[in-house]
């Protein structure tokens, strides 16, 4: 049987006449879709980058103003700090708990079906709600996860005011949602092939032999592309920290939320409270070029350790 | 922001139906024939003990919403009084339920919307062969990159220069024009797809808008259920469009009028955290039972993303 994609590379350039036409009809969405909503937005939003812009007034020029205020602002520099800190924690904890569940799930077999249910379900959770929940649940008086520590004698922070511990709050909340990750990585595992293990066997391996030179190898391209998503979203963390630290009254302004202030919020906040579109345009450049350069890290280093079947 | 909203494609395209019987059970895993059945018994009870830790919060919250407000925070599995009067007081004072009503609206108009147009996109890749293909097909690739917030002041701008920009249409309106990750996830599905299939319909005499109605999209509906549940989640949690561009209390989206109930009842308001609580079991029960009738969809959709590419 020939499928599409075989056939492709067999009719090789002989394109039939009157295809093209055809082809661009059926394209034409995403052709306008890109042109109107990806590449012209980033030009545009790279021109007002050197406006001062109120979104009300005609932008005036400013050239590289905004991009010299951003290196100057103490809030860029906060926002960058609380970005990367929670990223740098919540990264690799939650690839760990994720691969933790999914090693105990795939041993299960078929039979995991309803543990996988329940480790998904936060998923399905607006994040606004999960915000709320875990706002009381780290609640430093009331909050059950503190009962919880207490009756193994800890004595919990105060994870919702505490600048100290905002961060690792937000990081354990994070961890309630490892569902997608976990089940990418269950994806994997159950691909391994009996025959390595077996072959382990033979060879003495012990478990952690076993899972080293085996399990790991066998899925590194899933630990590899659940690392560039998870590094993405966690530098665009928005929702979650919104919620539960800003908006509503003014009254609010505390340490509290400086602690949470992740870039996002603050480029929100410059955008569409302030209306500083032309500020705002330019910390989005920056955030762009801060997911390349660390994804270009994280490729070029993985490179190294990710292994692909058939290469080779 | 959603996690789904940046993942890479999957290689391996979910089979397409090639005859009436499905696939029976998939064969056991290497790792689970290893394991002895005593250690997967243990396994089940660390499992189950681990379990508690997902879903203790949603009962925690549907628990403390049922409370009365003396009692909100006791932290007791079950309430020692009932106050179900909770959900009536936030269905009076609040307009939990028209903003329900506006998400489930906005989410099905956006998931139909970007289930066909990433489709008919989809196709245009799959079956036609034409300079540049590959060329375009990467720029779809790398459209997937770019984080949101670049783009998310000008396409304000526009919606405001269109004069909608207090309006729900920038909600949605972006769906007709497909998505990558989803015209990658179906055009994967027809690449498997043989190709006599459409040119017995073109020796028919068919026009490609027939057979892409007509066979096509009857063949891709698993990827388009994929496609059509993934997006009806992403525009049901959302919340940074909804706070961008909806201004007016009576158009809000679920979340985003949760949020509002927050600033207004929880903290720094006036301290009716049952009012949020209770609004919040509204907002996230219905998606939980959303995904109980569609997880099979879901998680083989999940699973795909993951795979090698």
């Amino acid at each position: 049987m020939t499928t599409v994609g075989a056939t492709r590379r067999r009719a090789g350039r002989r394109a039939e006449k009157g295809e093209g036409r055809s082809a661009l009809l059926f394209l034409s969405p995403w052709i306008i879709g890109f042109l109107v909503f990806t590449a012209g937005p980033m030009v545009a939003s790279f021109v007002l980058s050197l406006t001062r812009y109120d979104a009300i007034n005609p932008p005036s020029y400013v050239g590289a103003e905004n991009y010299r205020r951003l290196l100057e602002d103490p809030r860029v520099t906060k926002a960058l700090w609380n970005t990367f800190f929670y990223t740098a924690l919540h990264v690799p904890l939650a690839m760990a708990v994720a691969l933790g569940l999914a090693m105990l799930l795939v041993r299960l077999g078929r039979s995991a079906g309803f543990f996988r249910t329940v480790i998904y379900l936060p998923m399905m959770t607006p994040p606004v709600a999960v915000g709320i929940l875990f706002l009381l649940l780290l609640n430093g008086q009331v909050g059950l996860i503190n009962r919880v520590l207490a009756l193994v004698g800890v004595q919990g922070p105060e994870w919702t005011t505490d600048p100290v511990w905002i961060k690792p709050g937000m990081v354990l909340m994070s961890l309630w949602t490892v569902g997608s990750t976990a089940i990418i990585y269950l994806a994997a595992l159950k691909d391994v092939p009996r025959e390595l293990y077996e072959a382990a066997d033979l060879d003495g391996a012990t478990a952690w032999q076993r899972f080293r030179t085996v399990t790991l190898p066998m899925i590194s391209g899933a630990l590899f592309f659940t690392l560039i998503v998870n590094t993405i979203a966690a530098l665009q963390m928005f929702a979650e920290a919104y919620t539960m630290f800003f908006g509503g009254n003014d009254i609010q302004q505390t340490y509290a939320n400086d602690a949470a202030l992740f870039y996002v919020v603050y480029l929100f906040q410059q955008a569409f409270n302030y209306l500083n579109m032309g500020y705002a345009s330019a910390m989005a450049w920056l955030l762009f070029l801060v997911i390349v350069v660390i994804t270009i890290i994280q490729v070029r280093v993985s490179r190294r350790f990710v292994y692909y079947e058939g290469e080779e | 922001v959603s996690t789904l909203s940046t993942v890479r494609p999957p290689v391996a395209a979910p089979a397409p139906p090639t005859g009436p019987a499905r696939p029976v059970a998939e064969p056991e895993s290497a790792a689970a024939q290893r394991t002895p059945r005593r250690r997967r018994i243990m396994i089940g009870v660390l499992l189950a003990i681990v379990s508690v830790a997902f879903v203790y919060p949603f009962l925690w919250l549907i628990s403390a919403s049922l409370k009365p407000r003396a009692q909100t925070f006791d932290n007791r599995l079950i309430p020692n009084d009932l106050a179900p009067n909770n959900y009536v007081e936030v269905l009076e004072t609040t307009k939990t339920l028209l903003w329900l009503g506006n998400s489930v609206l906005i989410g099905l108009v956006a998931a139909l919307a970007v289930a066909i147009s990433s489709a008919v996109v989809a196709f245009g890749f799959a079956y036609f062969r034409f300079r540049g293909r590959n060329l375009l097909f990467g720029l779809v690739l790398g459209s997937m990159m770019l984080p949101v917030a670049v783009t998310m002041v000008p396409t304000y701008l526009i919606w405001n220069e269109l004069g909608l920009a207090s309006t729900q249409v920038p909600l949605w309106a972006q769906n007709l024009f497909g998505s990558a990750f989803y015209i990658f996830l179906i055009r994967q599905f027809f690449l498997g797809v043989p190709r006599e299939l459409f040119e017995a319909a073109r020796v028919d005499g068919a026009s490609y808008a027939t057979m892409f109605w007509r066979i096509a999209m009857p063949i891709c509906r698993p990827a388009l259920i994929v496609t059509f549940v993934f997006e009806l989640r992403a525009s049901w949690t959302d919340l940074i469009k909804p706070l961008i561009y909806l201004r007016e209390p009576n158009l809000y989206t679920l979340p985003r009028g949760l949020k509002a109930v927050l600033d207004q009842f929880g903290q720094g308001g006036e301290s009716k955290w049952e009012i949020v609580l209770t609004a919040s079991a509204i907002a996230t029960i219905p998606m939980i039972i959303a995904f109980f009738l569609a997880q099979r969809y879901i998680v083989e959709g999940i699973a795909t993303t993951g795979r090698k590419g």
